[in-house]
């Protein structure tokens, strides 16, 4: 059992131990955002400051809220796909996968073998450039005006191109349908991965000795923003974040869902739970991708790419619940969904990885300098499309 | 030594930066008004509509079923029946739209309406460049803004517009061969009337 280490939970494990302020009584409370450059999109972080270091500090969700699940219970399984493009913008086509195994598992449609292979495809080529361009973000906040970040999307673009010529559009992607994917790859497309592919693990090494070698990065990202296992497990932290702070949960490995379990790859694991672990679980993982992303792009076999009896306009599930998940570049994506047999769900529900990830925001935050809070800030990962829907 | 990082660093810049020069992977961006890079195939922006001929009423393929307009997650399209009947691209009498709208201000460029839609009449375009500055009537598309000759459609979209004119190809030859048939019978019945007349 890989969770049955940790028993204990931490006494009053859900407020963050306080931090001992100099005494001069002198606290200055700041809203960071909802319009700061750090904070990726609208997002407020309301911290009391002692100085320079963080006293409190108070997350404010909910400036990004549209009402997402509420549209999807309003309207047919087939009209959410596109809306769960618009979740986590960063990896549109992990999102789909994840309403699509959901609905899947509720009507018990099977899925051909071609389009797994083309799931598990997209999707590791979703991780790599979340996690690139998400280590690029972390160190333009350590002050690298750019310089990284740039680097990072010129490979995402790349693989940007790809997604475009598949599906029609660089993010917005609305790919995956119940029972496989909209439209075929053909072979010159796969031969295109392949040559990115190729590309991707030099593009890696490059990025990994540029980062590395840089004393800077060391001193800024090292012993900040320590998460501990205990307290990640207990918040329900997942993904990079939970790994980095050496738990081994990877729900490819735990469920296997889709055909994970016929590649060969590792989980990579963090010891202090701090920024750096987290960068460089991230840069582990680009790897880890590329070895699953080339053994399937060897096996990939040909045949339909969407179930013939599949059908995606008009479905009614027979009355009852599902539960898919997978793990997405930022931490368990599930969708949960209940039907009363009607052509739209009863209930709509998404639990992204980025919200509950940020809730442990404040006890990684407490103590550490103002700077630090935005580095830490970004260690997490997170696009506010998913955090407030 | 003091500063090793920043000319690791550097060193790392100025690979990519020469590099750029002479390797086209480390050079991806183009002068976009000046230098443009050709859609791709599948690229989808708005839809709009397919009309076969010359005439865009006469030839629209659209019959006014309204499943798009059911089917649109954000709801931007509006249809409204017509009262009276044209022959449709095989040759039956269809209702066609006496109004069909898009708001692309709505509109979420999901191709969902492209897949419902039965007749191969809603397709997507490839043009992007559609900024204006009238916000109301210059983002909402009326029938005849949408309506575009199929001789577009095979342009921006080959291969797949092969196949969806091999597919109303077959159809058409089919519907013509269903009319024949029952012309035929009709033909074949009422001249074994006339004969039976003649005997009698």
């Amino acid at each position: 059992m890989i969770l049955g280490k940790i028993k204990k939970r931490p006494k009053g494990w859900n407020r963050p131990q306080a931090v001992a302020e100099s005494g001069d009584g002198e606290l200055l409370e700041v809203a960071m955002g909802p319009h700061h450059p750090s904070t990726h999109g609208v997002f407020r972080m309301d911290v009391a400051l002692d100085g320079e270091r963080v006293i409190k500090l108070r997350p404010v969700f909910g400036y990004l809220h549209r009402n997402h699940e509420k549209i999807g219970e309003g309207q047919s399984y087939l009209a959410s796909m596109p809306f769960t493009d618009r979740l986590d913008y960063m990896c549109p086509l992990t999102n789909n996968w994840a309403y699509a195994l959901a609905v899947e598992k509720l009507t018990g449609q099977a899925v051909p073998e071609r389009a797994e292979y083309l799931r598990v495809i997209l999707g590791e080529l979703t991780r790599y450039q979340n996690h690139a361009s998400s280590i690029g973000f972390l160190t333009q906040e350590m002050g690298a005006s750019g310089t990284p970040l740039m680097y990072a999307f010129r490979e995402r673009e790349k693989i940007l191109d790809l997604f475009e010529e598949l599906t029609g559009a660089r993010m917005m992607v609305n790919y995956m349908r119940f029972g496989g994917c909209r439209v075929d790859a053909s072979e010159g497309w796969l031969d295109r991965t392949r040559k990115v592919v190729a590309g991707l693990g030099r593009f890696t090494d490059e990025f990994e000795r540029l980062l590395r070698s840089n004393a800077i990065l060391m001193v800024r990202t090292q012993g900040v923003g320590r998460l501990s296992a205990e307290l990640a497990v207990n918040a329900g932290v997942t993904g990079p974040m939970l790994r980095a702070s050496g738990v081994n949960y990877d729900i490819r490995k735990v469920d296997g869902y889709g055909i994970y379990n016929r590649f060969n790859f590792r989980v990579p694991l963090g010891d202090h739970g701090d920024v750096y672990d987290r960068f460089m679980i991230r840069l582990l993982e680009m790897r880890e991708s590329i070895k699953i992303l080339e053994q399937a792009l060897k096996d990939i076999p040909g045949g339909p790419v969407v179930d013939p009896k599949a059908k995606s306009r008009g479905i009614r599930p027979k009355s009852g619940e599902a539960y898919g998940r997978i793990e997405a570049p930022k931490g368990e994506l599930g969708f949960y969904l209940i039907s009363d047999g009607g052509a739209n769900p009863y209930r709509y529900r998404i639990r992204p990885p980025s919200l509950i990830n940020l809730t442990v925001l404040e006890d990684m935050c407490l103590g550490s300098d103002v700077a630090d809070v935005v580095l830490i800030f970004g260690s997490v990962d997170i696009v506010l499309g998913e955090v407030d829907r | 030594m003091l500063g090793e990082g920043i000319i690791k660093g550097l060193a790392e810049t100025a690979r990519n930066f020469f590099g750029s020069y002479f390797f086209a992977e480390r050079l991806t961006t183009v002068e976009y008004p000046e230098e443009r890079i050709a859609p791709f195939e599948a690229a989808r922006v708005f839809p709009f509509l397919v009309f076969d001929g010359t005439d865009a009423l006469a030839g629209l393929r659209c019959t006014s079923c309204q499943i798009c307009e059911k089917e649109c997650p954000p709801k931007c399209i509006y249809i409204e029946k017509s009262k009276d009947k044209k022959p449709d691209y095989v040759g039956r009498m269809q209702f066609y739209p006496a109004r069909f709208e898009i708001d692309i201000a709505v509109c979420m460029s999901c191709q969902i309406c492209v897949e419902v839609c039965p007749f191969e009449s809603i397709k997507m375009n490839t043009e992007f460049e559609l900024a204006t500055t009238d916000r109301f009537g210059g983002l909402l598309l009326d029938r005849d803004q949408l309506a575009k000759p199929n001789s577009y459609y095979q342009k921006i979209h080959p291969a797949e517009a092969a196949t969806v004119d091999a597919r109303l190809g077959e159809e058409k030859a089919k519907f013509a061969a269903k009319v024949k048939a029952t012309s035929d019978a009709a033909a074949a019945k009422s001249a074994a009337k006339a004969l039976e007349g003649a005997n009698g």
